[in-house]
């Protein structure tokens, strides 16, 4: 796995030292930010509405401010993540194949599953460090809000994200690995997130078997459990399984070019 | 070192290699020269494990290609066409990052950069991004990135290409220099370079190979017979009829030199004769003043352009 590790630093290399790393995560940031105070001030007003009713007519249920806040704050972030892995993930491995360089790392004592897994987890920690920042607003919240919200609410949630967004970082590396264009491989990548995420809206109509193939199929949708506390084993193993498919199908592409390439 | 047997690759619609064969020994330069298209760097892509061949084998010391790709791999130094460069990063991280994934170990790995920095010419370089530098620099970075990990056997694809002609010297100067240690292909269509450089050429075309042999061979051996020049102050006719009787004669082609009334006559003999003294005896005998007579070697380049071309005469004969 030393060739992994050389492609990992390769790719954290890349991504620190070219501004785009710095713009997305800044982007990411101004928009998480404007997102938690908003929901924070928005839900606070809605709770001292409700508190003003409670005290008028009577009955009325508490409000729980920080988990109100967490969990429509994580639905803002999946619909985030949508735009910018794509972002992420189209150069990958369409700038190697345009600069020839791919040429160098599968022409190296390297096997095919390092170079993919080693840009793989380059990508997610990308992701990682992009997302840390958030967890500062909240740490301050859970601290002081008056009932707090547990500790592991916030933790699943953000296990969630983390699921999500490498599915989709496997997803897009998958895409960019087909192209040597980074632009198609950014919207092919895009188109397909937003079908998985579509997948979801069609399904909620209808109740028959297809629809709830399909239901299944949405990348989103195992996302909600997570975004209520709830870590369920079979949301985790579809993510998982959805990973796995992305880096198996990278692998292969990536081979394929060996017999493609004219 | 190499073995080459039988090796063909297919694309979809052409032959890109056919059939090649060749052994290139322990400390040797082969020099793979060819038209743009004749499969030079198809056959060197084969031998580093970017393709798979379509048939055929091929060794390298020892290991398959195919089978054993790893351990090709990690004996192989490789100079693609195009350098194969990070832009972004600066030479010396770029060249640790090589030596990185060629499996150089952590305590010799710095030890490797100054050397091949130092060899290539770079060192004055070595803090600058690979995009800012010009192209013959970022040439000797994509040679610097071949040797980092000190390889059995080198494989340079046009290594010469985009360098000033001081540069090209030092690079020939460092192909040869590393010649004995290592096992070194390289691929060129400047002709001199191969006379230069090489200790065996293989001459290919369409993906076939048209000659092997050393550089002073193919020059002696494949230039059928010594083509005569000569300079004589007589008609035009009259020469050429008359040196046309001479046996090992082949072909006498004369022209008009300048309106001075002299004629030029060049005459190409025969495969292993020399007509020189024959031409001389009989031009003097008939009496016409002798101003010039000289033998003239083909160079590398008519060879070169003879082979190609006889073999695409008989590929367009051949059916199909």
């Amino acid at each position: 796995m030393k060739g992994m590790y050389a492609v990992y630093r390769k790719e954290m290399g890349h991504y620190f030292v070219s501004p785009v790393a710095y713009i997305i995560v800044a982007v990411f940031l101004i928009l998480t930010a404007y997102f938690f105070n908003r929901l924070t001030v928005l839900i606070i007003q809605e709770s001292f509405q409700a508190s003003i009713e409670e005290a008028q007519f009577g009955g009325g249920q508490a409000f729980d401010v920080p988990s109100l806040v967490m969990r429509n704050f994580f639905g803002v972030l999946s619909t985030l993540l949508l735009f910018l892995t794509p972002m992420l993930t189209m150069s990958v491995y369409a700038e190697e194949r345009r600069r020839g360089t791919m040429e160098l790392l599968m022409t190296s004592p390297v096997t095919d599953l390092e170079i993919v897994l080693g840009k793989f987890f380059a990508s997610l920690t990308l992701l990682v460090i992009m997302l840390l920042p958030t967890a500062i607003g909240f740490a301050y919240m859970l601290r002081h809000a008056e009932p707090t919200a547990p500790w592991r609410v916030l933790g699943s949630e953000y296990l969630g994200v983390l699921l999500l967004g490498a599915a989709l970082l496997a997803l897009g590396s998958f895409f960019s690995s087909l192209t040597e264009n980074q632009l198609i491989a950014a919207m092919l990548s895009f188109g397909a997130i937003l079908l998985l995420w579509v997948l979801d809206f069609g399904s909620q109509a209808g109740s028959s078997a297809w629809a709830s193939g399909l239901e299944y199929l949405s990348v989103f949708r195992h996302y909600d459990d997570f975004t209520r506390g709830v870590i369920d084993t079979s949301n985790v193993i579809f993510y998982l399984s959805f990973i796995f498919l992305g880096v198996f199908l990278t692998i292969r592409s990536v081979d394929s070019m060996r017999w493609r390439r004219a | 070192m190499i073995e080459v047997k039988d090796l063909t690759k297919k694309f979809a619609e052409q032959t890109a290699v056919d059939h090649v064969s060749f052994v290139v020994n322990k400390g040797e330069i082969l020099g793979f020269l060819g038209p743009n298209g004749a499969g030079k760097t198809t056959t060197m892509r084969i031998l580093t494990g970017f393709l798979p061949a379509t048939s055929g084998t091929a060794q390298v010391a020892g290991f398959d290609v195919f089978n054993d790709s790893l351990e090709v791999r990690k004996r192989i130094g490789y100079l693609p066409e195009n350098p194969p460069l990070y832009l972004d990063m600066t030479v010396t991280a770029y060249l640790e990052f090589v030596a990185r994934i060629k499996n150089v170990p952590a305590e010799m790995r710095n030890a490797r950069v100054e050397e091949v920095l130092a060899k290539t010419n770079i060192t004055d370089k070595r803090h600058e991004l690979i995009k800012r530098l010009s192209r013959g620099y970022k040439q000797r970075v994509g040679l610097a990135q071949a040797l980092v990990h000190d390889p059995e056997v080198i494989i340079l694809d046009e290594p010469t290409v985009g360098l000033d002609p001081k540069q090209i010297i030092e690079v020939r100067h460092l192909i040869k220099g590393l010649a004995g240690s290592h096992t070194i292909i390289l691929s060129t269509h400047i002709l001199p370079e191969v006379s230069m450089t090489c200790d065996r050429v293989v001459i290919i075309n369409r993906g076939r190979i048209a000659a092997i042999d050393t550089p002073a061979n193919l020059t002696t051996q494949l230039k059928g017979g010594q083509n005569v020049r000569l300079e004589v102050g007589a008609d035009q006719n009259a020469v050429c009829a008359a040196i046309r009787e001479l046996p090992g004669v082949r072909r006498v082609t004369g022209e008009p030199a300048g309106g001075n009334g002299r004629v030029v006559v060049t005459v190409e003999a025969s495969p292993g004769q020399d007509v020189r003294s024959q031409i001389a005896s009989k031009v003097v005998g008939k009496g016409w003043p002798l101003f010039e007579l000289r033998g003239v070697n083909l160079s590398l380049e008519e060879i070169f352009l003879e082979l190609t071309t006889e073999d695409s005469e008989h590929a367009d004969a051949s059916p199909n």
